[in-house]
């Protein structure tokens, strides 16, 4: 009997003005005439709190691309789950902002790409960052919950300190300072994004400093950059264990990486019910507790802390999904980590487009 | 910074009390987190107005249980304050 899941990441769509190239969305992208249909949507959130899901993201892609986002977000709240939208703020109009206010949406996420906004732009792939000061400015004054999310790469990682005053100047509740994590788009781009280790060292005291500083105004959550780490981060709480993703079209994951694993079958709202997903499905069953895992792992007291890592991250590195997350320093293959941050860097980045060619068949 | 009886505390802007109808339990939401509470956790949290200081909120549950929980409520709430889930 599986553990109650507690979050559910709802990619509502794969659309979104923005082309950052550390986005964590796969390669091959959910089209527009592809998304799930809203009743399907509203569905599934009434499955997930039936299943004991307490918190739900509305991500994407950019939600905002959809016109139903309100009509989703409404559901949410009279369900009782605490959702939050996370967005880029583009297409945040102050209609649509008072709207999803008055259903009841409580706490908006919205990301930035950097202090110095031509830089910001310039990672966005597009002219932003000055419509996102708008938006921030907007989901203050209506009063919302506000997170600022930056990620955090080579090329921003030194204004570390100007990202979180910045986002202490416009009374942010919570910071997110994410490093890159390298999945779909950012590992295409691994190698533009890596920062060195002298950056990764002088960022993470200046994170510490402000995390004191502006403790009881904004919360600030650093994510630790894996590769330059000993041990890998924890999955989710391990696989199965308390979180769901759903794809733009249905497909429920056990975390936003899956779908890389191409030993996994993952089954689609559109034909189960998420409990039955949750509770039988292959994917979600394929590496739960720790009867898959081998050494150094399966004799590791660390298996109870860290689950052996991301199996995303195992398939994608190794080529199997059993093997130890590689970022962990007792893994046979943490040399493949250490290659990619001692890699020559890249000046080019891939952008995130959604195109026929990458659209997923 | 630890919690005293003198405190008053309040929850988090982003933090909200429920009580989860699946698993029969009250629980503390708050952004990308949930904490499971105990029905004597969630008694001490619903006192927590930014009003009351820990010693008026143990005066009240003395009077449920007829027992001095001054310094359980001090060291509950502060575990909460170190995550940032209460303000005091």
């Amino acid at each position: 009997m599986a553990n109650a899941p507690t979050t559910l990441l709802a990619e509502i769509t794969h659309r979104c003005p923005l082309h950052c190239p550390y986005c964590s969305n796969p390669l091959a992208m959910v089209g527009g005439d592809e998304e799930l249909p809203t009743a399907d949507w509203l569905r599934v959130f009434a499955e997930a709190r039936d299943l004991g899901v307490l918190q739900l993201g509305l991500s994407g892609g950019e939600p905002l691309a959809r016109k139903d986002v309100e009509e989703l977000a409404e559901a949410a709240h009279k369900q009782g789950l605490y959702t939050t939208l996370v967005t880029s703020g583009i297409g945040l109009t102050e209609a649509r902002a008072k709207k999803l206010r008055d259903v009841g949406l409580e706490h908006v996420q919205i990301s930035i790409q950097d202090s110095d906004l031509e830089m910001a732009d310039r990672i966005a792939g597009m002219s932003a960052a000055a419509r996102k000061t708008e938006a921030v400015a907007l989901v203050r004054e209506l009063g919302f919950a506000l997170s600022i999310n930056a990620v955090l790469h080579r090329a921003n990682l030194d204004r570390i300190g100007e990202i979180i005053e910045l986002a202490a100047s416009w009374g942010a509740d919570r910071l997110e300072l994410a490093n890159t994590q390298y999945y779909g788009w950012a590992l295409k781009n691994r190698a533009a994004l890596m920062p060195t280790a002298a950056q990764v060292s002088s960022a993470q005291a200046v994170a510490d400093e402000a995390k004191r500083r502006h403790r009881g105004r904004m919360q600030i959550i650093y994510v630790l950059p894996d590769y330059h780490e000993t041990y890998p981060k924890p999955c989710y709480g391990g696989w199965g264990n308390v979180y769901i993703v759903l794809t733009p079209d249905g497909r429920a994951l056990p975390c936003h990486g899956a779908t890389e694993i191409t030993s996994l079958r993952f089954d689609n709202v559109r034909e189960r019910s998420l409990g039955w997903i949750w509770e039988e499905s292959q994917a979600f069953n394929a590496f739960r507790g720790d009867d898959w895992m081998r050494e150094p792992c399966r004799s590791c007291p660390r298996k109870a802390i860290d689950f052996g890592g991301c199996r995303c991250q195992a398939f994608a590195l190794t080529g199997d999904a059993t093997n130890t997350d590689p970022v962990c320093t007792l893994a046979p293959f943490r040399a493949l980590i250490d290659q990619a941050v001692a890699a020559a860097p890249s000046t080019d980045y891939h952008y995130r487009y959604l195109t026929v060619a990458n659209e997923r068949r | 910074m630890a919690l005293t009886a003198l405190s008053v505390p309040a929850l988090w802007r982003l933090a909200r009390l429920e009580f989860d109808r699946v698993r029969q339990q009250p629980v503390l939401l708050y952004p990308e987190g949930a904490v499971l509470l105990n029905q004597t956790g969630a008694q001490i949290l619903e006192l927590c107005d930014g009003q009351r200081s820990i010693a008026d909120i143990a005066r009240i549950l003395e009077e449920r249980y007829h027992c001095d929980v001054t310094a359980d409520v001090v060291e509950y709430l502060s575990q909460l304050e170190e995550r940032e889930l209460v303000r005091g």
